[in-house]
């Protein structure tokens, strides 16, 4: 970690005065050579590559591209599915994001309480990222299932009558959820490193001036570990955006599907266009727009959220 | 405050906080007894609910055909032959060598390319470093599904639709996140011992590959295991590069998805879904095999990658 803070301003401050050793450049620009041939092809490369084809027609059998103007895009508006695919994206991610750094800070909080057998319920809350999205959706089928799944048999227990998760449409987004939830460790590990972070003694001097536990959290804890919790916000929004993964397997693998309204994902349709009716023009129309979209979210998402972290590099004023 | 403070954990006097002596207890240790119980309480409970589907799984492997709807956790009859049927049923032994094998060379890949541009990065002073860093961790937010169609149409261009290329090729270029959590430890390094070595006229490669790879193995192993897992549920990557074959050639995610869809009871798979589950077990049981071995370097590094902001 003091890695960072020692080498950042060491990197900007501008070493235009001295000069740069010839040789040591060249042996530099040969060990980046992968990464840069790498950014070329695969990203800058790739990234023009799709903006053409986002403005073309482009033909599979005959490998060529035919300029459409903007056509694609125009497509995008006249296509009820894209649209609707971004909103049920967009409620996801609403519903998702709070959900998943709530229970993170909650399961890392209890965590970070226990010192004896803190590593194997660590471990234990662990497992379920390493099983593959594969296994855990074919799980959660079963578990989900509205008439003999575990989770309804559960609500039943306390006479809650459970819903049908995988077919009702109004459930169909928590039912992801849900999933995604149970594999929110990871989350949960940056939030407990953050955690250890936090200086003993402010919680002293608190519990000294007579903050309870509620106060000390919002007031202490939250505010300290505010870089990490602004940092997992980014991703979560970011990876939540993209879901493909649980969408595709628990409702789109075969075309029967009992709700296609409310569980089409933007990136599950984009995978359709693409890779199913092969247009690509307008799967790469899609991809930009989701680009668009996801750098507008990120950069506001920077724009609020500076205003809130408490960063330990400027403390004073 | 009377109300917060009724909690139970910080309510004792302050003047015992100050007399219990230091160390003792842990400061985020709560003190009472029937506190710390309930605490346990509480992480059992969320330790069951984590477990619970897994022992479902296990469960729902072993019911016999058409019960594996049934809401029951343990099953009327114990169907061991479940799983030497699947064997027959499904071309396990292939997906799981295809997967082990392109996970191996992704992983092997990536953490050997990104080593060396991250070393690039970490020690040499050089003009337009900090642009070229800057755009190293810029791509890191780019969303995969815009490079999706071209990598597709590049990788055709060249041939290599249903090979296993497309799903590492890219790895020989380094990845964003692997180059910066690597370059972080190079900076660890201390600059003298890479000092001395040129006193002792060692080249730039000689640093690299005698002085800071050893150091970086820990940070080496979590690239590795993380790439291994990343390839290991690359499920859209199969889906794209590998589909059209024939199922001998699929990934372990794909074969599992493409199970689903043969077992399902929507498909006439009437309720044979509980190959699906053996099939399921089986193929988590290899990446909890790795955790196991390398739990602390990946709880190590998912807990780096929240330092970064």
């Amino acid at each position: 970690m003091t890695a960072v803070a020692t080498s950042a301003p060491a990197a900007t401050a501008p070493p235009r005065r001295q000069r740069h050793n010839a040789r040591e450049t060249r042996a530099a620009y040969l060990f980046i050579l992968p990464w840069i041939i790498g950014f070329l092809v695969f990203t800058v490369g790739s990234m023009v590559y799709s903006l053409v084809i986002s403005f073309s027609n482009y033909n599979l059998a005959t490998n060529t591209a035919t300029p459409t103007g903007l056509s694609n895009y125009r497509g995008l508006l006249d296509d009820p599915k894209v649209l609707q695919s971004l909103k049920n994206t967009l409620v996801y991610a609403l519903m998702a994001v709070p959900a998943e750094i709530c229970f993170a800070l909650l399961l890392a909080s209890l965590l970070n309480r226990v010192t004896r057998g803190a590593g194997v319920f660590r471990t234990l809350y662990y497992l379920p990222k390493m099983t593959p999205s594969v296994a855990t959706a074919s799980m959660f089928l079963l578990l989900l299932n509205g008439n003999t799944g575990a989770v309804n048999s559960f609500l039943r227990f306390f006479h809650i009558p459970g819903p049908q998760w995988l077919v009702d449409p109004a459930w169909v987004k928590p039912s992801i959820v849900l999933m995604t939830l149970w594999g929110v460790s990871g989350t949960m590990v940056i939030f407990l490193a953050a955690l250890k972070n936090v200086p003993r003694d402010l919680y002293e001097v608190a519990e000294l001036d007579g903050a309870g536990p509620v106060r000390k959290f919002f007031s202490i804890t939250v505010p300290m570990i505010s870089g990490a919790i602004f940092f997992n916000v980014i991703v979560l929004t970011i990876n939540a955006l993209q879901v493909f993964d649980q969408a595709y397997l628990l409702f789109w693998r075969d075309q029967t599907n009992a709700s296609p309204d409310s569980s089409l994902f933007y990136a599950v349709y984009l995978f359709q266009q693409a890779f199913r009716q092969f247009d690509f023009g307008f799967a790469a129309a899609m991809a930009w727009v989701l680009f668009v979209i996801v750098m507008l979210v990120t950069l506001v998402q920077v724009r609020v959220g500076n205003r809130f972290v408490y960063y330990e590099g400027e403390k004073s004023s | 405050m009377s109300v917060t403070r009724s909690v139970g954990v910080e309510d004792e006097p302050v003047g015992l906080e100050l007399a219990s002596p230091r160390g003792r207890r842990p400061w985020h240790q709560p003190r009472s007894l029937a506190v710390r119980g309930l605490l346990w309480v509480v992480l059992v409970a969320f330790a069951c609910l984590f477990l619970y589907p897994f022992v479902w799984l296990l469960a729902s492997s072993l019911k016999p055909r058409g019960q594996v709807f049934d809401n029951a956790l343990i099953p009327k009859t114990f169907v061991f032959h479940n799983y030497v049927e699947v064997w027959q049923r499904l071309p396990l032994l292939h997906w799981l060598f295809n997967s082990v094998s392109i996970a191996v060379i992704a992983a092997g890949l990536v953490a050997v390319s990104s080593s060396v541009v991250a070393f690039g990065f970490a020690y040499f002073r050089f003009p337009g470093r900090n642009l070229l860093f800057g755009l190293v961790l810029a791509t890191m937010m780019l969303p995969t599904a815009v490079t999706l169609v071209p990598q597709y149409l590049i990788w055709k261009d060249l041939g290599l639709i249903g090979t296993w290329v497309p799903l590492f090729g890219s790895n020989l270029f380094g990845s964003a996140f692997y180059i910066f959590l690597l370059r972080q430890f190079f900076l660890g390094v201390p600059r003298e011992l890479f000092e001395a070595a040129r006193i002792d006229g060692a080249g730039y490669f000689g640093l690299f590959w005698r002085i800071a790879m050893p150091l970086a193995v820990p940070a080496f192993l979590i690239v590795f295991v993380f790439e291994f897992q990343a390839s290991w549920n690359n499920l859209q990557g199969a889906l794209i590069y590998l589909n059209g074959g024939s199922p001998d050639g699929f990934t372990v995610p794909l074969g599992i998805a493409y199970a689903m869809t043969k077992f399902s009871p929507t498909n006439g798979g009437h309720g044979d879904y509980q190959f699906v589950m053996v099939a399921a077990l089986l193929v988590t049981l290899p990446m909890l095999a790795v955790f196991a071995f390398a739990q602390r370097y990946f709880i190590e590094g998912v807990a780096t990658q929240g330092r970064k902001g």
